[in-house]
């Protein structure tokens, strides 16, 4: 016997709606195989997991904080990849945005700098995770250098100015020693939607860079171009659409989104410029991508269930003492089904009987 | 085995028999209660219009798509066919109307891909160079496909297919895109299928390949069976009246039309081929007159490629008055600047070339229309618009569909043509770059498209068409050069152009040795 995929004459658009759940199925089996390894009790984890974040609005609020990031960079991501190209290091690009955009908190930190100061931070933030992109986009470019490897070497580049700055020339000389920039000024920092929890107004952002994608992808001629080049490069350049100028249109356009993302959370949430401002947004935002079917309104739902997952991780690890890393193996579990599961839309399975061979 | 005679169909037991096979796309029947019969050591027709159901039925033969109704019986015997992998077991093998070939791996990575079973790579390498060798299908199994012509490709299909040792072979228009040496080749080989016993279903649309080639024909009407018969004892006319229900126009000839000053002109053009393999262009100059149709003859591969990107400006021209359109310097401009001077193309392939398979066709109206018309307003695409481009096109065209806006891969390759024609007619370009414009296309479309290219130079367009069919450029063409090894020669009155000095031209000989040897031969030499 062997497995087989054969190519389907007609695509499944039963499966390309399925294929998502199924994905997320298969990882909730799996992953309650792995709490029955670590001898706990699959049905209490999975709660924990995903219905208790749910049954609180302190948490619900967290889960849109922790989405907001997630699905700002995935939109971005979700062009580069409709149009074939394969920008990995949006955590880099969330990194030196966040720099680029605290770079004004720092300056007039103490200063009386009016109400301009954070409108300004998060144009810096877009421009300076865009510039950082435009890196490997260039590389690819000019060089045919695969942006697959420089996007991705470039986060540890960029994590590592972060990390520079805040140890040496934007320390808190009043920190106690700590890697982390003085406390931003209010002029400087997202306002919170409620007077409790977190929630900040750059969640409102986000939705509009989901509606904004959504029309773009969906009605402007520069959405065509995007699923065209991506779909059918010949086809493409028939129609006189530059392949080379689309590398640098996604690029810049994930990598601005990647940045504003990185200066809404260090002048938001976080309200300091320190290291580990991301749990791994940017890496993450590649599973809400496809998870979401490079689709915006997709991308929304994936953000949202993936910040619950989070969430849920943190739950779990106070009240059931499970490592806090087991959230990643579960993303990465559920990245794996999902590409997995996406062959099934143009190919499907199948088990044949080995013959003789023919003669 | 005699061969010559069609088997009568009592004596012997059919190999595979459809019986009854209906398949439905929502409300629209692309089958319709379909019957056939194949035998062993026999050639069958398989005939049809363009969308009337010809790829579908073979496509259901082989496992690839199920039949919403009807049977398969297998030497006697009902089979169903869950996937094409299913058919090879039995020993079908198909060659498909579109390529199903990776360019970027060798020709023995890509055979390797559409088998089963456990053969090892260099055994089966082995058996590739055998088979082809033995068939006299020549093939080099290390070269990458891109490489390859369009003809090459076909050979490895066929070898593909030969490998399998198949008792059943489908062959879905596998001369479409042959020259005719080509095709001379082929029949050589299908005849001796024949003679080793082996069934052969053979889809076309050339009805006088047909009458020389095959036992049998059966033809199919929008989806339904309309006749059984023996293509030997009809006429090309009388099968073609059988297919469409009614007689096929004929193109009606140039009333002397009326020329203006050159709208296309090329002028000393030389560029080298993106690819190693491509053809140079060596110092071709050419004007086309507003009001004529220009045509370009050639085997495939002389450079024919080359020429339609760098008019298009798929690739760009080492300078810009290489290529002038309508009085502005070109030879730089991009595909969208040149259709903004009301230029229009087609080129050769019209899946993933010509249109985006996957996309729906008002999308693919889109693909060429964005660059001059009303379809896109403030960088945003205007729908309805695009959808009234399709109407129009299925309309003027009669490109039949199942629904108002199908994906453009779910289209017959015939409509496809069609569709792709007609969009670029429609624009009323002032200069139209059109390759190959009738292939896959049955007689009927063939001869509106035609007609349409001809009503276009009429109203003053300059039209150049590149085509391997000299029937088709002697008909329409006002005057026919030839491109060989990279040049184009100096064209030639239509009326003057004799196959003997095209074929001449073909191979080589300058203008004036063609007419020197062609006075020859009016000599008597
Ligand atoms: N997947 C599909 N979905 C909807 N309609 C389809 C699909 N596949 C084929 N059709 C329709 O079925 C009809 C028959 O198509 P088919 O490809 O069998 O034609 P054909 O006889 O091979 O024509 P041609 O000579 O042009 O290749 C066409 O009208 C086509 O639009
Ligand atoms: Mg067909």
């Amino acid at each position: 016997m062997q497995l087989v995929l054969e190519k389907r004459a007609e695509r499944s658009t039963f499966i390309a709606l399925a294929s998502p759940l199924l994905a997320v199925a298969l990882t909730l089996v799996t992953m309650s195989i792995f709490f029955l390894i670590l001898g706990k009790n699959p049905v209490t984890a999975l709660y924990v997991y995903f219905i208790e974040p749910l049954t609180d609005s302190y948490t619900l609020m967290e889960i849109a904080v922790k989405a907001s990031p997630l699905i700002m960079i995935a939109i971005g991501l979700s062009l580069c990849y409709l149009a074939n190209v394969w920008n990995i290091g949006a955590e880099g690009q969330f990194l030196i945005g966040a720099v680029t955009g605290s770079w004004l908190a720092v300056v007039t930190n103490g200063t009386d700098a009016g109400p301009w100061v954070l409108p300004a931070m998060l144009v810096m933030g877009a421009l300076g995770g865009a510039l950082w992109a435009m890196i490997p986009a260039l590389c690819k470019v000019r060089f045919g250098a695969n942006e697959i490897l420089t996007s991705l070497m470039l986060v540890y580049v960029a994590d590592l100015i972060l990390d520079y700055l805040v140890r040496g020339p934007w320390r808190d000389p009043k920190g106690m020693n700590f890697p982390t920039t003085a406390s931003f000024d209010p002029v400087a920092t997202v306002p919170t939607l409620m007077d409790s929890g977190r929630l900040h107004a750059g969640v409102i952002l986000t939705v509009l860079v989901v509606l904004a994608a959504a029309i773009m992808l969906g009605r402007s001629i520069k959405g065509f171009e995007i699923r065209v080049v991506g779909a059918a490069p010949r086809a493409a350049r028939f129609a006189g659409f530059s392949a080379e100028k689309l590398v640098i249109f996604t690029f810049a356009v994930s990598g601005a989104l990647a940045g504003l993302a990185g200066i809404i959370e260090v002048a938001g949430p976080v309200g300091v410029l320190q290291p580990g401002i991301s749990p791994g947004y940017g890496f993450t935002a590649i599973i809400v991508a496809f998870l979401g079917r490079l689709n915006p309104l997709g991308i929304l739902v994936a953000g949202l269930f993936l910040a619950l997952t989070f969430i849920g991780g943190e739950g779990a690890q106070i009240s059931m003492k499970v490592p806090l890393d087991l959230t990643k193996v579960f993303q990465g579990i559920l990245l794996f089904y999902v590409l997995a599961c996406d062959s099934l839309i143009l190919y499907r399975i199948r088990l044949v009987a080995t013959k003789p061979k023919a003669a | 085995m005699s061969g010559q005679e069609p088997v009568s169909s009592s004596a012997r037991a059919p190999l595979l028999q459809a019986i009854g096979i209906t398949k439905q796309y929502g409300s629209f029947l692309a089958n319709d209660g379909v019957s056939i019969d194949l035998y062993p050591g026999e050639i069958h027709a398989l005939l049809g219009e363009n969308g009337a159901g010809k790829s579908t039925l073979v496509k259901i033969m082989y496992g690839l798509i199920q039949p919403s109704a009807g049977e398969l019986r297998w030497l006697g015997e009902k089979i169903e066919l869950s996937g094409p992998s299913d058919a090879r077991a039995r020993g079908i093998a198909m060659v498909f109307q579109h390529f199903s070939l990776f360019d970027n791996l060798t020709v023995a990575e890509n055979v390797a891909l559409g088998l089963d079973g456990s053969e090892s790579f260099a055994a089966m390498s082995a058996r590739l160079a055998q088979v082809s060798r033995d068939y006299g299908l020549p093939l080099d199994p290390k070269r990458e496909v891109w490489r390859l012509s369009v003809g090459e490709r076909q050979r490895i299909e066929i070898v593909r297919a030969l490998m399998q040792n198949p008792k059943l072979l489908i062959l879905d228009e596998p001369t479409a895109v042959l020259t005719p040496q080509e095709a001379d080749q082929l029949f050589t080989v299908l005849d001796r299928l024949k003679g080793e016993g082996r069934a052969l279903l053979y889809i076309s649309h050339k009805l006088d390949e047909v009458k020389r080639l095959c036992d049998t024909a059966t033809i199919l009407r929008d989806g339904k069976k309309v006749a059984t018969c023996n293509p030997r004892s009809e006429t090309a006319a009388s099968m073609a009246r059988m297919m469409v229900g009614a007689e096929i126009g004929e193109v009606r000839a140039t009333t002397a039309r009326a020329t203006t000053a050159p709208r296309l002109l090329i002028r000393d053009l030389s560029m080298a081929p993106d690819d190693p393999h491509g053809t140079y262009l060596r110092n071709i100059s050419l004007e086309v007159l507003g009001g004529e149709i220009l045509g370009v003859a050639g085997v495939a591969g002389n450079g024919q490629d080359e020429l339609f990107s760098a008019l298009s400006g798929e690739r760009l021209a080492p300078h810009e008055d290489n290529v002038i359109i309508d009085g502005h310097a070109a030879g730089n401009l991009s595909v969208t600047q040149r259709r903004k001077l009301g230029a229009a193309f087609v080129p050769e392939e019209r899946l993933g070339h010509g249109t985006a398979p996957r996309m729906k066709l008002s999308e693919n109206a889109l693909l060429t229309g964005h660059a001059a018309s009303h379809m896109v307003k403030h960088g945003f695409v205007d729908r309805p618009a695009t959808l009234k481009a399709v109407d129009t096109t299925t309309k003027t065209f009669d490109v039949r569909k199942a629904k108002r806006d199908p994906e453009a891969a779910s289209l017959s390759g015939g409509n496809l043509q069609k569709f792709i024609v007609g969009r670029e007619i429609l624009r009323e370009p002032g200069v139209l770059v059109v390759s190959q414009p009738t292939w896959g296309v049955d007689a009927g479309a063939a001869a509106v498209i035609r007609q349409a290219l001809i009503d276009l130079s009429g109203r003053g367009t300059a039209v150049l068409v590149i085509s391997q069919d000299l029937d088709e450029l002697t008909e329409i063409s006002d005057r026919i050069a030839v491109m060989f090894h990279g040049t184009l020669s100096a064209p030639i009155a239509a009326a003057a152009a004799t196959r003997e000095k095209l074929g001449l031209l073909m191979g080589g000989a300058s203008p004036e040795t063609a007419t020197t040897e062609e006075v020859f031969h009016a000599v008597g030499a």
